[in-house]
């Protein structure tokens, strides 16, 4: 049974780890959309699975809060914003696919080598969860990097987090950690409203844009 | 717990009053009510220097957060009270609707509230969510003009401070695992004063890696140099009370976050010492800073860097550690935030006579808005650290203790500070004296804060009272 659950868990972790690099690769807006929700699906796994492992109730809210808000909700409303203000097509990268996702296996690299080093006395499950939520984490940060667009840089935000509550949920018995999922969730919803309702189309520099937001601007 | 002390009174006056701001209609009566929560706030602040109630599972007092509440709400009291003659202005020239300012003084108090809660936080993930709250809050106020620029500037803001935000919670969870074999799993692993005693027990490697992420993530908030790039933007885009509570107020409460997470650090004999990172980090932040002075345009922007200039020699003091240099960081780190402060307020009221922020437009102030134009001067003064002001005393005795520890260090310090002076008074000179340039209508302005402020700062560089010097030599102590 204990190899099972180990078993379990790593490979729900490790599928974050995956689905994070799938991310990094999609140049169509509704693309990566789906593959958020995929990520967030992955998550709501882990941490149930988590929540049934360390026997911890309190856990199935964290996961039901991943499921219905971050793979369900979430998308939608993106969905729709991306409709309403037509950048569906938009396809900007900062950097190319292949080099992006080199860096992102060093990144993995890098967090594996950290990680279990220094987690030698932890207990093997923590560990390893730890070891894919910094990689989630850092490839979520590479995301936000390699990207112009705010709705992809939203969603590099969410994967961030996503790994941050795998970290959170690891650690175990760990206090705080379904408030801790509540203030992100109410962050990005801020976040989406604040795109809808000030159609921050794109970050830095573009001028029509500018002009575009200015006449919103004395609109509304 | 007491039901009710002065440390719930300090949390529960922003709380109930940002609910009945946001219900009240009429600015007038709400900017007067602002005015007075945060003045009761203070008064509750103040008392708890006399009376602290014991430590609880999430609420703390001791001597060095004591510094910074009493620092927090006394600015944010004179800031509500500048704020209210800056907004009516801003009314009048229909910049805000009615609507945005009761919105505005509603986010107002939530802010003290999460800054006061961040402060006396026993718990680590409470004080993490108090920071977040705190962030929040502010990026709504930096974009409430909704300008494109403003609205720039707050997302840029967010973006930053949420990356900021998520790494230090990434610290934080690290922290909670080393801490778990040694204290147990549940709430008492996440408590301060359980973590500092049982922390020489702790796993030094996991506590090294727990640190990196936490200097990244709230030295993004503090402003260190690499990561200040938000700073800048949400300092000149954003209401001028808002510029004097993010220097004077929530850098610091950044910053009193990396002590706490740096004083476990120093409790751990194994664990890396943390001081050549703060310093590193300082040292950048101060000399990046100083050069970019010269380069401003915008009034504001350049105050903005002034901040990050000083939040670096701030750190760079408390990395140098030791009890000279503590309590230097310390004494600078209250005068920067009274004389910053004062120093929006001055330029807030200057920006709305010129109806500009571009230094090019305005100039001769001490002749036209005598006084406006001398505040500004005092406060450039203060801010530049020339003797006797407190600022000057604070710099001395930092460049002289460290002097005494690491001579090759206090050579980019010094470097570094004059480079800051020179660009100050480079500028100050266009705006306050000369030719008069830009309209010079009559001020509506209330000079009681900006010039009570200047007058702790250069009353603290003559005459430091002995009951604050041991104060502040005990949390100096403290820090180690």
């Amino acid at each position: 049974m204990r190899g099972l659950t180990f078993d379990v868990a790593h490979l729900l972790a490790g599928g974050l780890v995956l689905v994070s690099f799938m991310q990094l690769y999609q140049d169509r807006l509704y693309a990566l959309l789906n593959v958020f929700a995929l990520h967030a699906l992955v998550l709501a796994l882990s941490v149930a699975w988590q929540a049934y492992v360390q026997d911890a109730p309190h856990l199935y809210v964290t996961a039901a809060i991943a499921l219905v808000f971050k793979a369900i909700v979430i998308p939608i409303v993106l969905h729709r914003i991306i409709v309403r203000l037509g950048i569906h097509r938009e396809i900007e990268k900062v950097v190319g696919v292949g080099l992006t996702m080199l860096f992102g296996m060093g990144l993995v690299a890098l967090s594996m080598v950290v990680m279990l080093r220094v987690t030698v006395d932890a207990d093997p499950l923590a560990r390893e969860d730890l070891a894919f939520a910094l990689s989630v984490v850092l490839l979520g940060l590479l995301m936000m990097v390699t990207r112009r667009n705010a709705v992809s840089q939203v969603i590099g935000f969410m994967s961030i987090e996503n790994g941050l509550v795998l970290a959170a949920t690891g650690a175990k018995g760990m206090p705080l950690v379904v408030e801790i999922s509540i203030a992100f969730s109410i962050l990005i919803a801020f976040i989406v409203i604040g795109i809808f309702l000030f159609r921050i189309r794109e970050r830095f520099d573009t001028v029509d844009i500018q002009a575009l937001d200015r006449f919103r601007g004395e609109r509304s | 717990m007491m039901p009710f002390d002065a440390v719930s009174a300090v949390l529960l006056i922003p709380a109930a009053a940002a609910i009945l701001l946001a219900a009240l209609p009429g600015y007038r009566i709400t900017a007067r009510i602002n005015v007075l929560a945060t003045l009761l706030t203070f008064l509750a602040a103040v008392s708890l220097t006399i009376e602290r109630p014991p430590p609880g599972p999430y609420l703390l007092v001791d001597d060095l957060n004591n510094v910074f509440i009493v620092l927090t709400t006394f600015v944010g009291f004179t800031t509500s009270v500048f704020s209210a003659t800056y907004i009516s202005h801003e009314l009048d020239i229909g910049r805000l609707t009615p609507t945005f300012l009761r919105f505005y003084h509603a986010m107002y108090q939530v802010l003290m509230f999460a800054m006061n809660l961040a402060l006396v936080a026993n718990n680590i993930g409470l004080m993490w969510v108090a920071i977040e709250l705190a962030t929040l809050t502010t990026v709504l106020m930096v974009g409430i003009y909704r300008t494109h620029e403003a609205l720039e500037a707050a997302w840029k803001y967010f973006i930053l401070g949420s990356v900021g935000i998520a790494l230090a919670l990434f610290g934080t969870i690290l922290v909670y695992m080393a801490a778990r074999p040694v204290i147990g799993e549940g709430l008492p692993a996440m408590v301060w004063t359980n973590l500092l005693v049982r922390a020489a027990a702790f796993d030094p490697a996991l506590l090294n890696v727990a640190f990196v992420f936490l200097l990244l993530g709230y030295g993004t908030k503090v402003g260190l140099a690499p990561l200040h790039a938000w700073l800048p933007d949400a300092h000149a885009e954003g209401p001028t009370p808002i510029s004097a509570v993010l220097s004077g107020l929530l850098l610091n409460v950044a910053l009193y976050a990396l002590l706490r997470f740096k004083m476990l650090l120093a409790a751990n004999p194994n664990a890396v010492a943390p001081g050549p990172l703060m310093v590193t980090l300082g040292l950048i932040s101060l000399i990046f800073a100083s050069f970019m002075l010269y380069r401003r345009r915008d009034i504001k922007r350049m105050f903005a860097y002034s901040s990050i200039e000083h939040m670096g020699i701030i750190t760079f003091a408390f990395g140098i550690g030791g009890p000279l240099a503590n309590f230097a960081g310390l004494l600078h780190m209250t005068m920067h935030s009274l004389t910053k402060s004062a120093i929006f307020f001055a330029v807030g009221h200057i920006a709305q006579v010129k109806g500009t922020q571009k230094i090019a437009d305005m100039g001769g102030l001490t002749e036209t808005n005598p006084a406006l134009g001398w505040g500004l001067v005092l406060g450039v003064v203060a801010i530049a650290g020339l003797p006797p002001v407190g600022i000057f005393m604070s710099e001395f005795l930092l460049v002289s203790s460290t002097f005494a520890r690491e001579p090759w260090l206090a050579i980019p310090l010094v470097f570094g500070i004059l480079l800051g002076l020179g660009a100050l008074f480079l500028r100050l000179n266009t705006i306050a004296f000369g030719e008069p340039r830009g309209p010079s209508a009559k001020a509506t302005a209330s000079y009681l804060p900006m010039y009570s402020h200047l007058a702790l700062v250069f009353g603290a560089g003559i005459y430091l009272p002995p009951a604050i010097v041991t104060w502040f030599q005990n949390v100096a102590r403290l820090l180690g």
